[in-house]
């Protein structure tokens, strides 16, 4: 799960981070609230999970109260790469005297973790990585031992921090390596931390994207679901259970297994059309699962058929066409279904079916014949 | 031959007395594994369908000699099953276990390799591994499985594993074994660790390899092959048309930023000499062929 920049601060903060003080706003008067209490000058920032916000115009500097109004007013519902703008960070505005980079994600093909510092902070890491890779220190860290603050001090050295920064910063770092491994972070990333010109350290951005894996031992990560996302298709989802990922196309996909859901997207991708979902209904393909499954698919105006791809291993298919058949009676689908029943029981599963096929209702023999049919209907 | 395990591997269920542990353990018993016993705390002495319970893996491994796990417990307890089986003796252990966090992988697994460098774990969040005809330990429906080779399969994908068994079995084509690595980012065996195991197992003679994506073990799967692999392998890679920055089911299947793309890995193993194809079907075709070709 992503977070946006002022949750990814807040969680910074729980692990003695420093960040600017500040606060959120939903509307142009809280905004102006928020900047009376945190001082002037402030930056209007746009709370968007996507990069790139500073040159689409959601980033702002204000020094008193109608600059604020006018940034806050012109910055909420902002359309930045499709992400609309509905909350903004106010905080207060830091000098910079230099701008660092810090993260630790988990280096997979080591199996450690892999911490990255540069002296070339804010800008994108991957371009750093690209024109000047020497200016990025790297450090693999076994994730049984953790890291220390000697190790860190070294690695500030290494990376050629100014010298006022760099004790600062080997704490911060140890912080930061706390945030990830203990807030069981997949990326915790600070792009700049900053060095001001009083030589204080501190994040002035954050990107955390958290192990959803984790949540058992995170309640508080509850109040970070809640604004996950904007897709009224995936927060239906959500709300069901299910595993479901909103895309643009027209034909609905529901299959067991992850892998299969995918190689579901691919083949109807093949054939000619596009998937208007993920969704993979895991092991228990039963009545409640599937109607579930169909009402969400059922409520996206874009599709104009549905894929019904399901290979039996534990999942038994006759199982699954019971499910599906009474998922039909619960909710009155709009589209054409096709249906791809194979594996444990897949002989059973059809001849449930069998009688109950029409001209919207159709089993094809394999994956890619039902991907064709599929996508004939949905581009007709 | 089959790798890993075979018609004597005795296998103790961690977990065997809950509900999906009795499920799985006793189709992996029926299907002809030799599954020895259970280990659930407090529950020694007791038994599942005649199975016998103990409360420790070190007691189940002196009482029984089995030398296999398969770890059937919910995701918090996963971490100190996989490490409680490899002080207890055991040296295979198949994790199947869906949802463990990425961290406590990532320290469980340089635990295992630090403390008892001869076991090794297959998942977690994997399928398990099956030898038609002489073992199986995991989730993996026996019946879509054929005896007698000539096939070796190795795959992230637990579907997409039982549909190239499905495939091949229809054709008369049987595997030697099939391996599901899992999808987690942290996996214990990779891709590499099967591939090699099949080239040197004398009995298989090409194989499937299923992989999606994120990460980069396909990429360092056909650096691999390139250098070492002999026998003709064919590959599917799931995920051409995933969204970046989306998981797709699978914790460890997300691009990142520009990483770990279906076509990179595709170009990769392309390059590499593999036999790859745009979909299961297509890879089940292409599979067919060259076994009938050997």
């Amino acid at each position: 799960m992503d977070l946006f920049e002022y949750q990814g601060k807040q969680y910074f903060a729980r692990f003695g981070i420093a960040v600017s003080p500040g606060d959120i706003a939903d509307t142009v008067e809280e905004a102006v609230a928020v900047a009376e209490r945190v001082g002037y000058p402030v930056v209007v920032k746009a709370q968007v999970k996507v990069g790139g916000r500073g040159k689409a115009g959601g980033v702002k500097l204000a020094n008193d109260v109608d600059e604020v109004r006018l940034h806050a007013g012109n910055i909420l519902g902002l359309d930045i790469k499709g992400h609309i703008v509905r909350r903004l960070w106010i905080e207060r505005s830091s000098d910079i005297a230099k701008e660092y980079y810090a993260s630790f994600t988990l280096d997979r093909p080591n199996k450690t973790h892999l911490g990255m510092l540069s002296a070339q902070g804010g800008v994108e890491i991957e371009v750093v990585a690209e024109e000047n890779p020497d200016a990025i220190a790297f450090l693999s860290i076994d994730p049984v031992r953790g890291l220390d603050l000697a190790t860190a001090r070294r690695w500030v050295n290494e990376a050629e921090l100014d010298e006022a920064a760099r004790e600062q910063t080997a704490e911060l770092l140890v912080k930061l390596y706390d945030c990830y491994t203990k807030g069981d972070c997949d990326l915790a990333e600070v792009n700049p931390l900053i060095l001001t010109p009083d030589n204080r350290v501190h994040a002035l951005d954050a990107k955390v994207t958290l192990d959803e894996n984790a949540s058992f031992r995170h309640p508080e990560w509850e109040e970070f679901r809640a604004t996950e996302t904007d897709d009224p298709r995936e927060k239906m989802a959500k709300e069901r259970g299910l595993n479901y990922i909103g895309l643009d196309g027209t034909v609905g996909i529901i299959a067991n297994g992850a892998g299969l859901a995918m190689s579901t997207l691919d083949v109807v991708n093949q054939v000619g059309g596009t998937a208007a979902n993920f969704l993979d209904i895991g092991g228990g393909a039963n009545a409640d699962v599937m109607a579930a499954a169909l009402e969400v698919i059922n409520s996206d105006p874009k599709v104009k058929a549905i894929f019904v791809n399901i290979f039996g291993g534990i999942t038994r298919v006759d199982e699954v066409a019971k499910g599906v058949l009474e998922a039909l009676e619960r909710v009155k689908i709009s589209s054409p279904i096709v249906l791809r029943l194979d594996g444990t029981n897949a002989v059973e599963g059809r001849a449930i079916l069998a009688p109950h096929l029409s001209a919207t209702l159709i089993t094809e023999p394999t994956m890619l014949d039902a991907a064709r049919r599929v996508v004939a209907f949905a581009n007709a | 031959m089959s790798i890993f395990v075979d018609e004597n591997t005795k296998v103790i269920v961690q977990g065997l007395t809950g509900s999906q542990g009795r499920f799985h353990g006793l189709r992996n018993r029926d299907y002809g594994t030799k599954v020895v016993g259970g280990v659930t705390p407090g529950k020694g002495g007791t038994d599942v369908d005649g199975i016998p319970v103990f409360n420790t893996v070190k007691e189940a491994v002196e009482a029984t000699g089995a030398t296999a796990s398969f770890i059937v417990v919910p995701p918090k307890f996963a971490s100190e099953a996989i490490l409680e089986a490899a002080a207890g003796g055991i040296t295979f252990i198949v994790c199947i276990t869906e949802g463990i966090p990425a961290h406590d992988e990532a320290v469980t697994f340089n635990r295992l390799v630090e403390e008892f460098p001869g076991v090794r774990l297959l998942g977690p969040n994997c399928p398990g591994i099956i030898s038609p005809g002489k073992c199986n330990i995991g989730i993996t429906s026996g019946d879509i499985a054929l005896a007698g080779g000539p096939v070796g399969i190795v795959s992230r994908s637990g579907t997409l594993t039982y549909q190239a068994l499905h495939e091949l079995s229809q054709q008369g084509i049987g595997q030697t074994t099939c391996v599901g690595i899992g999808g987690d980012p942290v996996p214990g065996t990779n891709f590499i660790d099967c591939l090699a195991a099949f080239q040197a197992d004398p009995e298989t003679k090409a194989v499937m390899m299923i992989g999606e994506i994120g990460g980069s073990e396909e990429e360092r799967a056909a650096e691999w092959i390139k250098h070492n692999m002999t026998k003709p392998v064919v590959s599917y890679i799931a995920g051409v048309t995933a969204p970046p920055g989306r998981k797709m089911g699978h914790a460890g299947a997300i691009i990142s930023g520009s990483k770990g793309t279906a076509q990179a890995k595709m170009d990769a193993l392309r390059a590499a000499g593999v036999h790859v194809c745009l979909n299961p079907t297509e890879a089940g075709q292409k599979m067919v062929e060259i076994v009938k070709g050997l």
